[in-house]
Parts: structure tokens; sequence; C-alpha cells
């Protein structure tokens, strides 16, 4: 049974790569305006590093890392469930009824009736800015910090994952939800750009501890760089961020779990 | 519309602890702002860009790539004029809801400048109407792209992009270097969208600067409506070869 059902995903993934690939050039610039979008936040923190030197105690090494692992993160999670913000035009139209009469999840027929396939470019562009950023910050080589370095994108993508898909599920209660998830999905994303310590205190609580935004690039660049949190947290917690993101998944995973019980037809 | 003050408002507090960290580090000043200049900044920013509407739908593409838009053409009004008049009322009410209450969350949890010259408000309401204005015409263009690609989202990306970065969203145009800030103001649409208003609010600059950059925005409404026109007239021509 698993077996059936990972094949019926795979074809499901398939179709869609084939169909979205299917016009050339129409492909090639929407890869090409995924990588820009990863590259505009490079250049807005950098614009910002011209006019101060140092930013939140940080300097521009060092912040750029935090950026470079928030953006691959971010264009990972996007790139898996990142069009699961559709779900409130399902719920609308009616859509979503024809996903809950097959014997598959809903959620994972979505992410991949979804998979945007363009956004590979902001992920490649992602990998590349976070091994410049790693190198220009002068991160030591060792097996521990490479193996962090590889497991960090990769739980922030779990964790942004998890973020756009909680966000979505508004829209099992309030139908039309319009933008309302943008405040945490992309609002994470520049919330993460930047060291923690630039915001105020009621702000970390919600975004960094309570959603786990600061375990997307905050903690693990500490960790990175060998320099003690200002706020004083414990440098483990530098380690802690696939524990975070798993925590995160399963949050995620109820909350879907119970919207989908809540869901009620639009009858459209 | 709920969900896109919350919104804006969020982005509001991000965008704002950016500024206070900035200024944190350095003088007081930075790029020529003081701190409640650039509170006034971010926050009129954050719902300037309800009433400009910076990123909307790709609904003209849309209607021609379907053909829908046969039925705007048949209407005795320029489907140029049709929308702006729309758009332009969209705007006011935008002006009664989406401005005031970003503006007023900023103003309960940080001290906000306010103009010092009675002038500035009218001066400000004339640069708000003309940002809407020239925001309406790029919407438009990037819309009429759909003339001959059919679908408008590669010019739509860069649309979104470049009035990010470059029209003072994610950081004043100031923060760039001053030659290229200039040449970004006179030379491109997008401060005129949000970048020239707020500089309006915030007084920044001699008290007759204001209106030099109200004449920058009044040249980018003619040159861009005119454009709008020109390149809807070339569609039109297009459409009819594709048959609608």
């Amino acid at each position: 049974m698993a077996d059936a059902a990972w094949t019926a995903y795979r074809h499901l993934i398939g179709a869609q790569v084939r169909s979205q690939t299917q016009y050339r050039a129409s492909f090639v610039i929407d890869v090409v305006g995924s990588v820009l979008f990863g590259v505009i936040d490079i250049a807005s923190v950098t614009v910002v590093f011209r006019v101060t030197p140092t930013l939140g105690g940080f300097t521009f090494p060092e912040v750029f890392l935090m950026t470079a692992l928030a953006g691959c993160a971010f264009a990972i999670g996007d790139l898996a469930v990142g069009n699961v913000e559709r779900l409130r035009q399902y719920v609308r139209s009616g859509l979503f009824d024809a996903l809950l009469v097959r014997p598959l999840s809903s959620l994972v027929q979505l992410a991949a009736m979804d998979v945007a396939t363009r956004r590979v470019g902001r992920v490649t562009f992602g990998v590349v800015m976070v091994v410049l950023a790693a190198v220009q910050a002068h991160v030591p080589p060792t097996a521990t910090r490479l193996a962090l370095l590889v497991v960090t994108p990769v739980a922030g993508g779990l964790i942004f994952g998890a973020v756009f898909v909680a966000t979505a599920t508004v829209a099992f209660w309030w139908i039309e939800s319009g933008e309302i998830a943008n405040g945490l999905t992309y609002g994470g994303l520049t919330f993460t750009q930047y060291p923690i310590t630039i915001y105020g205190t009621l702000f970390r609580r919600l975004f960094a501890y309570t959603v786990g935004f600061a375990f997307v690039a905050y903690y693990p660049a500490l960790a990175l760089l060998d320099r003690a949190d200002p706020l004083g947290a414990p440098a483990l917690l530098g380690y802690c961020s696939p524990a975070v993101a798993v925590a995160a998944v399963i949050a995620a995973g109820l909350m879907w779990r119970t919207g989908v019980r809540h869901y009620r037809s639009t009858g459209s | 519309m709920l969900a896109a003050v919350v919104t804006n408002s969020i982005f509001g507090f991000l965008r704002f602890a950016v500024m206070l960290a900035v200024l944190d580090a350095g003088t007081r000043t930075v790029a020529g702002y003081a701190e409640p200049q650039l509170a006034t900044f971010v926050w009129a920013g954050q719902g300037l860009i309800g009433v400009v509407l910076l990123w909307a739908p790709l609904d003209l593409a849309e209607r021609i790539r379907t053909g829908d838009v046969i039925i705007d053409l048949l209407r005795p009004i320029d489907p140029v004029w049709q929308q702006l008049a729309a758009d332009i009322g969209r705007a006011g009410y935008a002006a009664c809801t989406r401005f005031v209450i970003p503006v007023l969350t900023g103003a309960l949890v940080f001290q906000l400048y306010a103009p010092r010259r009675v002038s500035t408000y009218a001066l400000f309401a004339c640069s708000a109407l003309l940002a809407t204005i020239v925001c309406f015409g790029c919407r438009y263009l990037v819309n009429a792209a759909a003339y001959w690609l059919l679908d408008a989202r590669g010019p739509n990306t860069l649309w979104t992009l470049a009035s990010g970065l470059l029209g003072g969203i994610f950081v004043p145009v100031w923060f760039f270097p001053d030659a290229m800030a200039v040449a970004l103001i006179v030379a491109t649409p997008f401060p005129s969208v949000i970048q020239i208003p707020l500089d309006v609010l915030v007084e920044r600059g001699s008290p007759g600067l204001p209106l030099a950059l109200l004449a920058v925005q009044g040249g980018w409404v003619v040159a861009i409506l005119s454009l709008c026109r020109w390149v809807q007239a070339r569609g039109e021509r297009k459409l009819v070869i594709q048959g609608g």
C-alpha cells in the first residue's frame, strides 16, 4: 500500500514537472525570476550595511551568513509546500472535495499537484549564497561545522514548510483568509534574515521563540561563528534546529488534521 | 482587507526594527533621516502600499489571455481611462482604511514625525494621488505585456522586485549612493510610487524640494499614461490578429 501511494505521488509530481517545463522560454523566465527574489533579499541587507557598520552587534559577514541561511531555508520550504497558500482558493471553489475522495493524503496531494518547479532556481542560488557566506565569515571547516552547515537549511526549510501549512489551514475556518498568512511566511523570511537582537521583546518572543524562527538562522549561525549569544542563550541551542523542525512539523500536521475534520464543502 | 492591514503592520514592525538597529549602531540620523522621520517613513510607507496597490493580481492580463478583454473594448470609453477611474476610486477608499490603520498602529507604539508645515499635508495628498496614477500606469503596462506574451508573470516579477528595492519600500532610496538615488528618482518611475510621497510627508530637504519632487511625479504621470495609451493601441491591433 505504501509503495502504491508512493508511486502515485511520484507520478503526480512527474506530471507537474513535465507540464511546467513544456514551454521552455516561459520556464526559463520563471526560474530567472525565482533567482531574482533571492538576489533582492541579499541586496537589501547589503544596502542596509552601506549606512551602518554593525547591525544589532553583528558585522556584515555575520549577518550575511544569517541572511544566506534564512534565504536557503525559505527557498527549500517554498519549493516543497509553498503553494499550499492556494488552499483558500481550493476551499472556496470546492476543488478541495476532489482531493478528499482520493485514497491519498490530502496535504501531500496538494503539495504534489502544485509543486513549483521554477523554485529550484531560488534553492540553487540559496545554496551558493550559504557557501559564499560561510567562506566570507571564515567558518572553520571542521566536520561538526560542515555538518551543521548542511543540516541547518534543511531544518529551516522544514520550519518554514510547517509555517506555510499551519497558516494555510486558517482557510478551513475563514474560507477567504486573504494574505493573513503572508505576515508569518514572508514576514518570517524577513525576520530570520537579521539577528534577533534587533527586534523588540514582544516580537522576539512571538516570532523567535514561539514560532521557532530563531532556529532557522540565528542560533545555528552563532554556533557556526563560535560566538556567544548577546541575549545569553546557551551555545547548545545552535544544534537544536532539527529537533525544533520536527516539533514544528508535528504541530503543523496536527493543525492540518484538525482543519480537514472541520472542513465543510462550500457546495460550489 | 483586514488580512492585508495586519500583514502590512507586521512588516511595519519588522522594517522599523531594522531601521532602529541602524540608528543604534551609528549617529542619531541616517541618510538624512532622524528617528521619528524614519518611523513615519516606514509606517506611512506600509499604509501607502495599499493606497497605490503596489502588488495587485494580474486581472487584465488574465482577461487578455481568456479573450474577455473584448468586452472592455466594446465599451465607448478607452480602457486605460476606464480602469484608471476605477483605480482612483479604490485608492480613495484605501486611503481611509488601509493607510490609516498602519499609521495609527505605528503611532501607538513609536513616536512618529508630524509635518511642521501645514502645506505639507496638501502636498502629500497631491503626491499620493500622483503616486497612485504612476503605480496604476506601471501595473497597466505589466498587464498589457500579455497582449504579446499571453502571460504577464515574468514582467510582473520584475515589477514586484524593482518597485520594492528601487522604490523605497525595502530601504529608503537614499540608502544607496547619492548619485544613484538621484538617478533613480529622476530616471525611473519606481521612487515616484513610494519614496517621493514619503519624502514629501517627512519634509526631507529644503521647503522648495517637495514642489520639485511633485514636478518629477507629474512628468512620470504624463510619460506613463502616454505609454499606456500607445501600448493599448498597439495591443488592440495585435489582439485583432490573434482573434481575441
